[in-house]
């Protein structure tokens, strides 16, 4: 046997192939967590200190306490609402958004116009948003409508306006062919296409709102959060434990609607 | 003579029309009945385009010379992002493993792994900044254990999900070959997940430099709170500055993670 039988010894693949390229994401990334975990100061004994607090905060948790439960419910059902309101006016708005962000669909400079507005919509998380509006119009449901009505829009600009843009043109010539307006040709030659998408995304929208509306409050604009925020504030963290529950069960059980309404419509 | 029928061309059947009609309406009573009894005082709203042109009024120029304020701030703010998918990372790998019907060792160890997961998943990362705010007091460090919290279990899930989806024959290929436990799962499972893992990894961290932008809000650290101090303290221009950076920001980590994940994967 020749020396060239150690070369065979197989070596499993690497997930990056070039060793070039490997080494360069290892040695970059390495160094840019060392110089990152050296810059945020980690200051081990405040971390320690922090322990007794977590396990007092767990001891003032348990049990929790239901007994505000009118508020809970006051709250829950203003979430409600907000996600309801503001899913029905974001599907409603969607409709000529998603068109016009549809490049094959509309002329250029609506394209680029809604464009920017779905980039606008989509990069600001909501509680930002929810932020802003709340300086401008006030605590309460309202500002929080117009934050959820206004993130869900970038959401659905973008994805119905990607499956507008990938439909078949053959139905929509076969349509104009007929002579048909330009409201008839969207109507019976894009919207049956996108139409199951629509459905589905309006559902998960909802879903997506649902989650968002018990959040926003925390910055004032309505909704079960704003309890959620007090009951910390006020060290009250049975009550808390108690609003965190009921947010987990709601957002369970509209995660489960959601995906079971999608299931039925793929 | 025979009856001539007319044949009307119509897009749905009786049947489906009124199921349409039928699913309409129930949507439209829901929206009635949440505007009806939602809590909004309705003549405020007529003032809203005032009001909103008046905010913008007020941020309009953005302070250009605060950028100096905002880099350190926004620096925390992506560190805080890239450490809190790190952890996240490498905590929820055993997670993932435990949680996923073909490798987990036991249904009472699943179950253990699938109650993290959903809560981890359930509890918006505002929430658990205000929990981590208060075990670790406010700053960067409670921001890190929030987002932390709030990847794990989104990562764990996909993870765990794309583990179930793995083609048995490599792993009945090695094991053949004799390899123990933990031969079979870094040769014959590894590298099937692999490509999830690292595209779920950029995807949460494009995620979580969104995130810890906002978390500053609850005191968890990052631009958020230079944003708080500014909009407490009225200076709008200031405001204006930071959302136009953040929203730079927010552009710059979806195009990395985006020609990112082209290029690995």
């Amino acid at each position: 046997m020749s020396s060239s039988s150690s070369s065979t010894v197989w070596k499993r693949d690497h997930f990056i192939k070039n060793p070039f390229l490997r080494w360069t994401v290892i040695i970059l990334v390495t160094a840019y967590v060392l110089y990152a975990l050296n810059d945020m100061n980690l200051n081990w004994a405040r971390m320690k200190s922090g322990l007794p607090r977590a396990v007092d905060f767990f001891h003032r948790m348990f049990p929790p306490d239901f007994s505000r439960w009118t508020m809970i419910q006051r709250g829950v059902l203003e979430s409600l609402q907000m996600a309801i309101i503001s899913t029905t006016i974001s599907i409603i708005l969607a409709v000529p958004l998603s068109l016009g962000a549809a490049r094959n669909i509309s002329v250029r400079w609506v394209y680029l116009l809604s464009r920017a507005f779905v980039v606008v919509a989509r990069s600001f998380p909501p509680i930002l948003v929810a932020i802003i509006f709340v300086k401008a119009f006030g605590f309460g449901p309202f500002p929080g409508i117009l934050t959820l009505a206004f993130t869900a829009l970038g959401f659905m600009g973008k994805l119905l306006g990607e499956a507008i843009e990938n439909i078949d043109p053959g139905q929509v010539e076969a349509i104009r062919a007929t002579g048909a307006n330009w409201f008839k040709v969207q109507l019976y030659g894009v919207a049956p296409q996108v139409l199951p998408r629509y459905v589905g995304l309006s559902i998960y929208l909802l879903d997506i709102n649902l989650r968002a509306s018990t959040i926003i409050g925390i910055v004032g604009a309505g909704g079960i959060g704003g309890a959620l925020f007090n009951a910390f504030h006020r060290y009250e963290y049975d009550t808390a434990l108690a609003i965190l529950i009921v947010i987990i069960a709601i957002v369970l059980v509209m995660e489960f609607i959601s995906s079971k309404v999608r299931g039925r419509l793929q | 003579m025979t009856a001539v029928q007319k044949h009307i061309w119509k897009r749905f059947s009786r049947k489906e029309s009124l199921e349409r009609y039928g699913i309409e309406l129930v949507v439209l009573l829901f929206f009635l009945w949440a505007t009806r009894s939602v809590d909004i005082y309705w003549p405020f709203i007529a003032d809203a385009p005032h009001q909103a042109v008046d905010l913008v009024k007020r941020m309009l120029p953005p302070n250009f010379s605060f950028t100096g304020d905002i880099i350190p701030a926004m620096i925390e703010t992506i560190n805080i992002a890239t450490l809190s998918t790190l952890f996240a990372l490498i905590l929820s790998f055993p997670i993932a493993v435990l949680n996923a019907r073909n490798t987990t060792p036991h249904p009472t160890v699943q179950a253990i792994a699938r109650v993290i997961v959903v809560t981890s998943r359930s509890v918006n990362e505002l929430v658990w900044g205000l929990i981590f705010v208060v075990f670790f007091g406010p700053g960067a460090v409670a921001g890190i254990a929030a987002l932390t919290m709030r990847s794990l279990g989104f990562m764990a899930k996909l993870v765990s999900e794309s583990i179930e989806e793995i083609d048995h024959g490599q792993v009945e290929a090695i094991r053949a070959t004799g390899a123990n436990g933990a031969k079979v799962f870094l040769f014959g499972v590894l590298p099937q997940i692999m490509p999830t893992i690292m595209g779920t990894t950029i995807f949460r961290w494009d995620i979580n430099i969104r995130q810890s932008s906002v978390i500053g809000l609850v005191g968890a650290g990052g631009i958020g709170i230079l944003l708080t101090s500014s909009m407490n303290l009225f200076r709008w221009q200031n405001v204006s500055m930071i959302l136009i950076s953040i929203f730079v920001v927010v552009l710059a980590g979806e195009y990395v993670s985006a020609s990112v994940r082209k290029k690995l994967i």
